[in-house]
């Protein structure tokens, strides 16, 4: 299985150094919307060579590699244990290659691992999905983001928001608020109605394997998507929190059936640093894309099945 | 608002001469602090860092590092937020004498005050682009601490040339991010036709 574990190391060296096409396009729009000479118009072009530079010296983009989620669909009957054991291993080779940051910390004693290496890290999740061949999604999401994400539990007085997408609206444009600069604006909102409070993060987070400009397949969502990403943006808080045009790159949203009991709004905040790669391997064939199964299935995330810790 | 070039050591004169929304490019001693830093700088008061510190600048950074033969270079340098040091900032100003503080996600009402008294200003990085800022690393003179704190906490005493920052707090107590929040605040109680505390 080492040349499963090696084609993991340049997953995770393409996750950590190339910033995914789509988010660098509507990094370029984003600029084209801001005014020359400003503190807005000079962080964008500084954010877009820095995307070159990363690719090009293949060192990590945001010295922050983040927390990292991989999903691993599989054909019917294949083991996963070889699949763990490479993940982890290429995560090891993958840091001492300076692709990844040391950067989990053991919580009771404050040490650092060193490989990234740790309890619950790296987040692994195995996917059932009756094709041939293996394809695999990871994602890596810096700290300063994970931090804006945050959780609504309706009816939520303070914001007059009421059970329901009006409700739902107002939770979004608060969390966008709140967050200001600090998650790396302009960022991109992953966000799930319902659920419970386990799903509802799982599912925020899975939004962002999307890519920028897809269309949500329900009409509803893809509407409250667009007038959201339309009203933050219109917020004035800008890159960084400098003011400007652009404070959101996209919003998705997905639906999640709920007790009737709860009203849950999960808010992922993803800061313009979303990285993500994805790899199909079939036999001795193994393509790399920025394609990831869950950005392009278009059902509601969150419904896999045989999750899992590493 | 307006360009700016500043080098280190930097006296008081420049310092309170930067306004909130001028792009500065900075030039000089750089050193990176995050949590464990600020916590040790506070509570121990080492005095080997002062004669560092005095009238250069403190980095919220935890950088990717990589030793080529017996000199380190540094790959990867962005920003880290801020906020979390706002306990040890103003104290740091005050004992250590440190003239800019350059993170992103701006600080609070403490350090704001600490940078009026002082004469001190906060510097805004761009978040994420942690090669391009790395690039204007120019020499890895020293770092401190490293065994005892690990690569990205400990202090790295970087040389840096035209580093990119935006002021976003000054030492007239002006700051970007209290003025953006109330903005941004009246807009949202628009767009929610509603008055939100």
């Amino acid at each position: 299985m080492k040349n499963l574990q090696e084609t993991f190391v340049e997953l995770l060296r393409r996750a950590a150094t190339d910033l995914p096409r789509d988010v660098e396009e509507a990094l370029v729009r984003a600029q084209n919307d801001e005014r020359r000479g400003t503190a807005a118009h000079s962080a964008l072009g500084i954010i877009l060579q820095n995307a070159v530079a990363a690719r090009e010296a293949s060192a990590p983009l945001c010295q922050d590699t983040g927390t990292h989620t991989w999903n691993v669909y599989l054909p019917d009957g294949a083991k996963t244990e070889p699949i763990l054991k490479a993940i982890r291993g290429a995560t090891v080779t993958a840091t001492r290659k300076s692709y990844l940051r040391p950067n989990q910390m053991d919580s009771v004693s404050g040490k650092n691992s060193g490989d990234n290496i740790g309890a619950g890290h790296p987040g692994v999740h195995f996917v059932p999905w009756g094709k041939p061949g293996i394809h695999v999604d990871v994602l890596l999401k810096g700290g300063g983001c994970e931090n804006c994400s945050t959780q609504y539990s309706l009816p939520e007085q303070r914001l007059g928001a009421g059970r329901d997408l009006a409700g739902v609206r107002a939770t979004l444009l608060d969390a966008v608020h709140r967050s200001q600069g600090r998650g790396c604006a302009p960022g991109i909102l992953g966000v799930a109605i319902g659920g419970d409070r386990t799903t509802g993060y799982a599912t925020a987070k899975e939004q962002f394997f999307r890519p920028i400009q897809d269309v949500n397949p329900d009409p509803r969502l893809g509407a409250l998507e667009n007038d959201v990403l339309s009203c933050a943006n219109r917020l004035g808080i800008g890159p960084m929190g400098f003011g400007g045009r652009t404070t959101l790159l996209a919003v998705k949203i997905a639906g999640l059936h709920r007790l009737p009991a709860s009203y849950f709004v999960t808010v992922g905040y993803m800061c313009w640093a979303c990285r993500r790669a994805s790899v199909a391997i079939e036999g001795r064939n193994v393509r790399f894309s920025q394609s990831a199964v869950a950005g392009r299935s278009r059902r509601p995330a969150g419904q896999a099945s045989g999750r899992r810790e590493a | 608002m307006s360009m700016r070039e500043i080098q280190t050591p930097l006296d008081e004169t420049t310092v309170r001469s930067l306004r909130v929304g001028d792009e500065v490019f900075l030039s000089g001693v750089l050193v990176t602090a995050r949590d464990v830093a600020h916590k040790f700088m506070v509570e121990k008061k080492p005095t080997f860092l002062r004669p560092l510190l005095r009238g250069s600048a403190i980095y919220h950074c935890g950088p990717v590092m990589k030793k080529e033969r017996s000199t380190w270079k540094a790959l990867s340098a962005g920003p880290t937020t801020s906020a979390r040091e706002e306990p040890y900032t103003a104290d740091v100003i005050q004992s250590y004498r440190v003239r800019a503080i350059v993170g992103k996600g701006g600080m609070g009402p403490r350090t704001l005050e600490a940078c009026r008294r002082f004469g001190a200003v906060y510097l805004h990085a761009v978040g994420g682009a942690a090669v391009s800022l790395a690039q204007r690393v120019v020499h890895v003179r020293d770092v401190l601490k490293l065994d005892e704190f690990g690569m990205p906490e400990a202090f790295w005493v970087f040389e840096v040339e035209g580093f990119p920052t935006v002021v976003t707090m000054d030492a007239s107590g002006a700051s970007l991010h209290a003025e953006i929040a109330a903005r941004s605040h009246m807009a949202l109680e628009r767009f929610l036709g509603r008055a939100i505390r």
